[in-house]
Parts: structure tokens; C-alpha cells; sequence
């Protein structure tokens, strides 16, 4: 239903019409941009360490026989 | 690719751990959108990670374990909240300091404002646009991840939208004159 921004040079080609997608999509952005800051970290540590934990504790080693 | 499916209990944590392990930085910075503080945020993180491993035989494999996961954070988060008489935490300043040292398409001032201003939101917009327009989740999801209809969750992601708009003064082109620097990252960061 809103297809009507037909770009033809790219860059500097604004239209009116784009007023609203373009602040929505600025929107976005800045919103996945702050996201992002904090999801591209590497996990720490301490997650890695509590789930090998977990992990060890819910299936130990000689647990071969004992089933849910 | 996904070896061992379901040859007994011990084959089931692995791919649990695995696939929570993919799934922990987005909720992490979903935790972070909430506490607005990493030490909280990561305390939260916790919280949810033992929380769902305790959890797993409820757990269907195969299933939306994102949603899932973020569903019991928000659920963490928000009784904890009631217990403490809903405290909202100081925003930590160490947020300008990790992010200057982030090679990222926006200036730290531009994103202070952007997150000044979301946290003037109501909590169910805030939360709303986040899910929707950063975590990945479709309405459906969102919606459910909330406990609130479809349509309320679309409403609230377009309040959200509008009332940021209304408070960053993004507009459209015409008002990018004295962001002009934003503005040009922005468009080499689309065109790329």
C-alpha cells in the first residue's frame, strides 16, 4: 500500500512522502544500534561458568542409568 | 548439525545449554533495557538462566526457546519489581564509557538521547518497541511474551514509535539540519 518511493539517484532523493518512514526508520535504528551495543559483548564469564556448572550437576558423569 | 536428539536425559542439556547459550546475548540486552544497569542486568541474567534450567522438563525442545527465555526474564523482572515496591534503578554511567569504545554508526551523545528518551516511555511501550523493534520478536510473539492481545502490542510499538519521534524531534528530512553528522552516517550505513 505505500510503495511510493521510487528512488532514482539513492542518496539524496527525499521525497515528502518518506517524511514518516524515514523517522520511523531512524527510530529503528538508534533503537537497534543501543540494543546492540549491549548484545554484541561477548557473553562473560560467569554465564559460561554457571551453565557448565548446571550442566554438570544435572548430568554427572556416571549417570547412564538414572533417567528422568 | 544436531546430533543426539533425545537418547535420554544426559543428551538433553547439551543442546539445551546450546541453544540457550545463542539465545543469552539478546537477553542480555534485553535484561539491560529493563534494570538500565549492567551489574542488575546481569544479576537478572542469572536469575533467568537458573530459573530455566530448573524449568527444562517443562521445556519442549524444538519449541520457541527464545521466547520462552525472555518470557520468564520479563516475568523475573517484574515480580521482582512488586517485591521492591517497583524501585527504579539509576541508570549506571558506565553506559557513555562502553559505548565510545564501540565502533558504531551513531555518536555516544546521539544514543544518550536516544536512550533518554526511552526511558520516558510507559513500561508496556517501552517494552513493547524493544521486543519488536530490537529483540527480533514478531507481534505474535511480543504479544504473547506480554500476555496482552495482538493488537495491543501493535498499538503500543506505534504509541512508542510516535512518542519518540515527538521527544528526539525526528520528523523527517527537514528537521536533520542540526544533525547533520547523524544524518550522514546514517546514510553511508544503508547504503553499505
Amino acid at each position: 500500500m505505500n510503495d511510493h518511493h521510487n528512488k532514482p539517484g539513492g542518496s539524496a532523493g527525499r521525497n515528502p512522502y518518506d517524511k514518516t518512514e524515514d523517522a520511523t526508520s531512524e527510530i529503528s535504528k538508534r533503537l537497534r544500534a543501543l540494543y546492540d551495543s549491549v548484545q554484541t559483548e561477548p557473553i562473560p564469564d560467569r554465564f559460561l561458568d554457571l551453565l557448565e556448572k548446571l550442566d554438570e550437576v544435572d548430568a554427572p558423569p556416571n549417570a547412564g542409568s538414572q533417567r528422568k | 548439525m544436531n546430533q543426539a536428539v533425545s537418547t535420554g536425559s544426559p543428551a538433553e542439556s547439551p543442546s539445551f545449554k546450546r541453544e540457550m547459550l545463542q539465545i543469552l546475548p539478546n537477553l542480555r540486552a534485553f535484561a539491560y533495557s529493563l534494570c538500565r544497569r549492567h551489574d542488575l542486568a546481569d544479576d537478572l541474567v542469572q536469575e533467568v538462566i537458573v530459573k530455566a534450567w530448573s524449568k527444562q522438563s517443562s521445556f519442549e525442545m524444538g519449541t520457541n526457546m527464545k521466547a520462552w527465555l525472555f518470557t520468564i526474564m520479563r516475568n523475573e523482572f517484574y515480580s521482582a519489581m512488586r517485591k521492591k515496591g517497583r524501585e527504579v534503578p539509576d541508570p549506571d554511567g558506565s553506559f557513555t564509557a562502553r559505548l565510545s569504545s564501540q565502533p558504531g554508526q551513531y555518536g555516544v551523545m546521539d544514543l544518550n538521547d536516544f536512550k533518554t528518551a526511552l526511558d520516558q516511555l510507559p513500561d508496556d511501550q517501552k517494552e513493547a518497541i524493544i521486543l519488536v523493534g530490537a529483540s527480533g520478536f514478531a507481534y505474535e510473539e511480543a504479544a504473547e511474551i506480554c500476555g496482552c492481545a495482538v493488537g495491543t502490542m501493535k498499538s503500543r510499538v506505534s504509541r512508542a514509535r510516535t512518542r519518540l519521534e515527538e521527544l528526539l524531534q525526528i520528523s523527517g528530512a527537514a528537521d536533520y539540519g542540526p544533525d547533520a553528522t547523524s544524518s550522514a552516517a546514517t546514510a553511508r550505513a544503508t547504503s553499505g
